[in-house]
C-alpha cells in the first residue's frame, strides 16, 4: 500500500492541488446557487479574467501590490456583474436569469479574446509559491502543497462567518426562503452583492494557485474549471459549502488518476485519457440518478 | 373548417411557396459562393435545431442543454453511412484506422437514420436523466452531451468514427442529385426542404393532443399529472422527438460544412442554441426562425467588418481587428438579453394578424402623440 | 431607455446589412491573395508569425506583372481562429472576397477544413506549413510548400534511435489534432520499426494540467518526451516538465520551432530539440531585413512574439508569398482556375531553399530537415547539422 502511494504519490499531489483550486471556485457557485438558484455560468470566467488582470498588472507592479489588487479587482467585478447582468431581471423567470448569465460569461471571454489578441498569456512566476521541492521523491511545486491547506483555512474561515456573524445569518435566512426574509427587514440586494463577492474573492485566490502551476492564461483558460467545479458542486449538493469542497477534491483526484491510469494499473492504451473530462460528468450523472440532491444537499419539497 | 382559419391557411402556404420560390431564383442568379447562401443554409439548420430545442423548453418545460450532443450524433451518423465505400477504403480519410463499415447510403436514408440514432440515445439517456428537475436535469443533459463527445472521440472506436480526426467526402450539399438523375440538387433549396419538412411536422404536433399535454406539463407538472396525463412518458416522448429533429439538424450541418470533427460540438454550440430560442422568444417556432438567421447574418456576414479592418465605411485597422465582432456581438446579446427579455415574439407566433394589430397600434401611438 | 436602444439596435442592424452588401467597385488593376491563418486560439501565436513573413513579403514586394500589366497585390487577411468549424466560414470568406489564390494554413486540421470550401469556390490554395499529407491527397487544388510528415516523422524517430540513443520514447498528442496525432503515427510506424518502443497518450482539448502526463513519462521508464503538440500547450509541458523533474529530452517537430518556446525554456531545466523548415542566419540578409521592419513597427514586434527572432514559419510565409506570385505570372492571369494550372509548374529559389511541386499531389520536393536546440542560458537557438535524406 505504501509502495503503491509512493510510487504514485505524483498523481495524489497533483490531484489534491487541482481539487483545491476547483474547490475555491465551487464554493463560488454553490453560494449563490444557494441563494438565488442560478447557475452562475460567468464565474468560471471571472476566474479566467483574475488570472488575465494579474499578467497585465505584475508587468509593471511588484507582487506586494498587484496581488491585492487582483483580489479588489475580481471582488468589484463580481460586484458588478451582479448588479448589472442579474439585479435587473429579479423578478424575471428564472431561465432569463440563467441566459443573462451564459451571455456575461461569452462577454468576458469575448472580451479577453480581443484584449489578449487570441494568444495565451505567460502566468508570472511568483517567487514563493513557484519554487520547485521535493518530498518523498515526487518533484513539485511549493503552490501544490500549500493549495489544500489555504483551501481548508479559507473554508473554515466562510464557515465561521456564515454561523456566527449578522450578514451569515442573513445569508442562511435568504437562502431558506427569499420572500419571507425580505419581509422580516433584510436588505435583500445587499446579501446578494455580499454573496458574489466572497464568491469572485474565493474565485481570484483560487486563480492565484491555479495559473502558478498551469502558467498560461487563455481566454477559455475559465471553462473547464468553471464547469468541473460546477459539477463538484452539485455533485456535493448544490447550496452547501462541505459538500461542494469534498466533491471538487474528489473530481481533482479521480481525474488525475484516469490521466495516469494506463501507468499505474498497468493497462496500456490511450483510450484512458479522452475521458479524463467525461469521467466527471458521468459521475456526476451516477450521483444525481442515485441522489438527486447531491451528497448533502437538502431535499427539495414540492409545494402544491 | 370556417373561413377565417382556411384564408389564414391559405396565407400562411402562400407566404412558404414564395419564401422557396425565391430561394430557387437565387440559387440560379447569384455565384454559388456568395455568403448569403451561407446565412441562408446555416440559418435553416440553425432554425430546425432551435425549434427541436424550443419544444423541450419552451412547449414541454424541460430544460434540457444536451442538444450539441445530439446534433454530433446526427453529424456522425450521417457521415459514416453516406461516406462512399471507395472512400471509407482509401487512406483518405480512415488514415490510421480500417473502416469497418462496408456499405453506404444514399443522403435521405442517412438523414432519417440521424435522425433515428439520435432519438435512440435520446430514448436511453431520458430513461434516467429525465426523472430530474429543472436545472438538475440541464446539467445532467450538458454532462451527457460532453460525455457522448468523449464516446465518439475514443480511439477504440475509431475504426468506425475515425476517432477524433475530421470525416470528409461524404454526400456533402455539393454531392447531392435529384433522384435517379446525376443533376445536382440545389443546395439552399435542398436544406430549406428538409428543415422546413420537419419544423412543420413539429408544428403540427405542437397542435395535436399531444402538444396540449406537453403545454399542460409545462404550466404545472403536478396539474398535468392529475389530469391523467402521465408525466414520465410524454416528458420521453417530447425529449426523443425533440432529438430526433436535432439529429437531423446536425446531419444537415455536416452536409454544409463539407466536413464534420466531433471537437466542435461543444457546450457553446448549445449555449449558442439557446440564446437563439430565447432572443426569438420561448415558446414560438417562426420567432425561433426569425432569430436564427438574424443571429446567423450578424455573426457571419454583417459584422464581418469589424474583424477586418473596415466598418461601416469607417476604416480603423486597430480597433477593428480578429475579435472586435465576436466582442460587439456578445454586447448586443447583452442588451437584448436585458432589455428585451421576452424575446423578439415572446410566446406569440408570427402571422399576418399579428403584424397587423402591431402596426395598429403603433399607428394609434403615433396618432395619439400628435 | 428601452426605445433608445432598440433604435440604436436597428439602425446598426440595417446600417451594417447594407454596407455588408456593397463592397465597392472592384478596381482592375488589384489582384487579391488570400490570408487563411489562425490569429487567436491555439496556434494564433504561429499563424501571426507566419502571416507576419507574407505581409513582410508583400512590403518587399507590392506589385506583380500578370501580361504585361503592373497589378497591385492586397492581401486578404481571414481569421480561422485555430478552429476546424471556424475554417470553412473563414475560407467562405476569402473565396467571396474574390481572391485569386489563398495561402495557408499554419496548422494542418483547419487546411482540411477549409479544403472544400476552396474547392466549390474553385480558388487554388498554397499550404504553407501544414505538413499532415491529407491536405494535398486526393485534391487538384491544394498545394504546399513544405515537407510532409512521413519525412519528418521519420526524421524525428531516426534522431531519437541513433542521435539520443532511445530505445523507448512517450509520445503525447492532441486529441483530434490532425497535426499532431499525424506526426506520432508516423514517428511511432518509424521508431517501432527500428526496434524501438512507444508509450503513446493523448490529451483532450482545453487541458492545462500536464502534470500526470509527465510523470506517465517518468514511471514507464521512456528515455526521450516527443510532443510535437502546439505552442500554446508546449508553453505548459516545458513550465511543468521542469517544476516535476522530468529529467528526459524532449523532441518536437516544426511547430515548436518558435520564440514562445525559447521564452518559456529560459532558465528552465529542459532539454530541448525541435525539427524545422528554416533555420535563421542561413540568409542573412532576409534576416537583417526582416529584423529592421519588425522592430520599425510595435504591432508587428507583438504578433512576432515580443522580440525579432525569425520563426522558420516567417521564412515559409515569405516563401509562399513569392510563390503565388511567380505563380499569378506565370498564368498570366488572375482568374483562380488559370492560377490553379499554373502553380503545377511553378518554381522558385526562395529562403528556405529551392522550391517545385510533384505532379502528384502538388507537394513540395524537399529532402532537408534543419535540426535546432533551445539554449536556455542565452533563450536562442543553437544550429544542430541539418539532415538531408535522399
Amino acid at each position: 500500500m505504501a509502495g503503491f502511494f509512493h510510487q504514485n504519490l505524483s498523481y495524489f499531489l497533483s490531484g489534491i492541488s487541482v481539487g483545491g483550486q476547483y474547490a475555491l471556485i465551487a464554493i463560488g457557485y454553490t453560494m449563490v446557487y444557494g441563494i438565488l438558484r442560478l447557475i452562475n455560468f460567468a464565474h468560471g470566467d471571472v476566474f479566467m479574467c483574475a488570472g488575465l488582470v494579474m499578467v497585465y498588472l505584475s508587468a509593471s507592479l511588484p507582487f506586494a501590490v498587484s496581488v491585492p489588487l487582483v483580489l479588489v479587482f475580481t471582488v468589484a467585478l463580481g460586484f458588478l456583474i451582479e448588479r448589472v447582468a442579474y439585479k435587473p431581471l429579479r423578478s424575471a423567470p428564472r431561465m432569463s436569469v440563467m441566459i443573462s448569465a451564459i451571455g456575461v460569461s461569452y462577454l468576458l471571454q469575448n472580451a479577453a479574446l480581443y484584449f489578449t489578441g487570441g494568444l495565451a498569456k505567460v502566468y508570472p512566476e511568483i517567487p514563493f509559491l513557484s519554487r520547485s521541492v521535493v518530498i518523498w521523491d515526487a518533484s513539485t511545486r511549493v503552490v501544490t502543497l500549500v493549495t489544500p491547506f489555504l483551501t481548508v483555512i479559507l473554508v473554515v474561515l466562510l464557515t465561521l462567518l456564515i454561523k456566527h456573524t449578522k450578514i451569515g445569518m442573513a445569508m442562511r435566512a435568504v437562502s431558506r426562503d427569499f420572500e419571507t426574509s425580505q419581509l422580516m427587514g433584510i436588505k435583500i440586494n445587499r446579501v446578494i452583492s455580499i454573496t458574489f463577492m466572497i464568491g469572485s474573492f474565493l474565485a481570484a485566490v483560487a486563480s492565484l494557485l491555479y495559473f502558478t502551476n498551469y502558467a498560461s492564461v487563455t481566454p477559455t483558460s475559465g471553462s473547464m474549471p468553471g464547469l468541473k467545479a460546477f459539477v463538484a458542486a452539485v455533485f456535493g449538493g448544490i447550496g452547501s459549502i462541505p459538500g461542494a469542497v469534498i466533491g471538487a477534491f474528489i473530481i481533482g483526484i479521480c481525474e488525475n488518476i484516469i490521466k495516469g491510469g494506463a501507468t499505474i494499473f498497468g493497462i496500456p492504451g490511450s483510450g484512458w485519457t479522452t475521458f479524463s473530462d467525461a469521467f466527471t460528468f458521468a459521475f456526476l450523472i451516477v450521483i444525481l440518478v442515485v441522489k438527486p440532491t447531491g451528497l448533502f444537499g437538502e431535499k427539495a419539497v414540492d409545494k402544491v | 373548417m370556417d373561413r377565417e382559419k382556411r384564408n389564414h391557411l391559405i396565407r400562411i402556404a402562400a407566404a412558404i411557396a414564395v419564401v422557396y420560390g425565391v430561394i430557387l431564383i437565387l440559387e440560379f442568379t447569384l455565384r454559388p459562393t456568395s455568403i448569403l447562401f451561407t446565412v441562408l443554409r446555416k440559418g435553416a439548420i440553425y432554425s430546425l435545431v432551435a425549434v427541436s430545442m424550443n419544444l423541450l423548453n419552451g412547449f414541454t418545460g424541460l430544460f434540457s442543454l444536451g442538444q450539441a450532443g445530439f446534433m454530433l450524433i446526427g453529424a456522425y451518423t450521417y457521415a459514416i453511412l453516406t461516406m462512399p465505400v471507395s472512400v471509407k477504403q482509401s487512406e483518405r480519410v480512415y488514415k490510421y484506422y480500417e473502416c469497418i463499415v462496408g456499405f453506404d447510403t444514399g443522403s435521405l436514408i442517412g438523414l432519417i437514420a440521424a435522425g433515428l440514432m439520435a432519438a435512440f440515445f435520446a430514448f436511453l439517456i431520458g430513461l434516467p436523466v429525465l426523472r430530474l428537475k429543472s436545472d438538475y436535469l440541464a446539467i445532467a443533459t450538458l454532462g451527457f452531451a460532453e460525455i457522448v463527445r468523449a464516446i465518439f472521440q475514443w480511439d477504440v472506436l475509431g475504426p468506425l468514427t475515425n476517432g477524433a480526426n475530421l470525416l470528409r467526402e461524404y454526400k456533402d450539399l455539393t454531392r447531392i442529385y435529384l433522384p435517379f438523375t446525376d443533376i445536382p440538387f440545389p443546395p439552399t433549396l435542398f436544406v430549406f426542404i428538409v428543415a422546413g419538412v420537419c419544423i412543420l411536422l413539429i408544428v403540427l404536433l405542437i397542435n395535436s393532443s399531444y402538444g396540449r399535454a406537453f403545454k399542460a406539463i409545462r404550466d404545472d407538472e403536478t396539474a398535468a399529472e392529475a389530469m391523467g396525463i402521465n408525466l414520465f412518458r410524454h416528458k420521453e416522448l417530447s425529449f426523443v422527438i425533440s432529438s430526433f429533429f436535432a439529429g437531423i439538424s446536425g446531419a444537415l450541418l455536416a452536409m454544409f460544412q463539407y466536413t464534420v470533427q466531433a471537437q466542435q460540438f461543444k457546450t457553446m454550440m448549445t449555449y449558442e442554441i439557446l440564446l437563439i430560442v430565447v432572443i426569438g422568444g420561448i415558446g414560438s417556432i417562426s420567432g425561433s426562425c426569425i432569430a436564427s438567421f438574424l443571429y446567423i447574418a450578424l455573426s457571419e456576414w454583417w459584422l464581418r467588418g469589424l474583424d477586418m479592418g473596415e466598418f461601416l465605411g469607417i476604416a480603423a485597422p486597430d480597433l477593428f481587428r480578429s475579435g472586435f465582432r465576436r466582442l460587439v456581438f456578445s454586447v448586443i446579446i447583452m442588451v437584448i438579453v436585458l432589455f428585451f427579455s421576452k424575446g423578439l415574439m415572446g410566446d406569440k407566433e408570427l402571422s399576418y394578424e399579428h403584424l397587423k394589430q402591431k402596426l395598429s397600434s403603433l399607428r394609434k401611438k403615433r396618432r395619439a402623440s400628435a | 431607455m428601452k426605445k433608445v436602444l432598440l433604435l440604436a439596435l436597428t439602425v446598426l442592424v440595417s446600417a451594417s446589412m447594407l454596407f455588408a452588401g456593397g463592397s465597392g467597385e472592384e478596381d482592375s488593376t488589384v489582384v487579391k491573395i488570400g490570408v487563411f491563418e489562425p490569429a487567436s486560439g491555439d496556434n494564433g501565436a504561429g499563424g501571426k508569425q507566419e502571416t507576419l513573413g507574407i505581409q513582410y513579403a508583400n512590403y518587399v514586394t507590392p506589385t506583380v506583372n500578370i501580361g504585361g500589366t503592373d497589378y497591385t497585390v492586397e492581401l486578404v487577411i481571414a481569421d480561422n481562429e485555430s478552429s476546424n468549424d471556424r475554417a470553412a466560414t473563414a475560407a467562405a470568406t476569402l473565396v467571396n472576397a474574390g481572391v485569386s489564390v489563398v495561402l495557408g494554413s499554419y496548422g494542418s486540421g483547419v487546411s482540411i477544413a477549409g479544403s472544400d470550401t476552396f474547392r466549390v469556390g474553385g480558388v487554388p490554395a498554397i499550404g504553407v506549413t501544414c505538413t499532415n499529407p491529407q491536405v494535398t491527397e486526393g485534391n487538384t487544388h491544394y498545394f504546399r510548400i513544405c515537407y510532409l510528415d512521413p519525412f519528418q516523422g521519420t526524421v524525428l524517430a531516426n534522431y531519437a534511435y541513433d542521435t539520443l540513443g532511445a530505445r523507448k520514447v512517450y509520445c503525447l498528442a492532441k486529441l483530434g489534432d490532425d497535426y499532431s496525432g499525424g506526426l506520432v503515427n508516423y514517428f511511432v510506424e518509424r521508431f517501432t520499426s527500428l526496434g524501438g518502443e512507444v508509450v503513446s497518450e493523448t490529451f483532450p482539448e482545453g487541458n492545462s494540467d500536464f502534470t500526470s502526463y509527465i510523470a506517465n513519462a517518468k514511471n514507464s521508464g521512456c528515455e526521450v518526451f516527443f510532443s510535437p503538440v502546439s505552442t500554446e500547450a508546449a508553453q505548459l509541458i516545458i513550465n511543468q516538465a521542469d517544476s516535476q523533474g522530468l529529467g528526459m529530452p524532449i523532441l518536437a517537430g516544426d511547430t515548436w520551432d518558435s520564440n514562445v518556446i525559447l521564452q518559456a525554456a529560459k532558465g528552465k531545466d529542459a532539454d530541448i530539440t525541435v525539427t524545422t523548415f528554416y533555420p535563421e542566419g542561413a540568409d542573412p540578409e532576409f534576416d537583417a531585413a526582416f529584423k529592421a521592419w519588425v522592430n520599425a513597427d510595435s504591432t508587428r514586434l507583438a504578433n512576432n512574439g515580443g522580440d525579432d527572432t525569425i520563426s522558420a514559419v516567417t521564412a515559409m510565409g515569405y516563401d509562399a508569398y513569392n510563390f503565388a506570385l511567380q505563380a499569378l505570372q506565370n498564368a498570366g492571369s488572375k482568374d483562380p482556375a488559370d492560377v490553379m494550372e499554373a502553380l503545377w509548374g511553378t518554381e522558385i529559389d526562395g529562403v528556405t531553399g529551392h522550391i517545385a511541386l510533384d505532379d502528384v499531389n502538388g507537394d513540395a520536393i524537399r529532402n532537408t530537415v534543419y535540426v535546432k536546440h533551445a539554449n536556455t542560458e542565452t533563450g536562442g537557438w543553437d544550429a544542430l547539422p541539418a539532415v538531408v535524406v535522399d
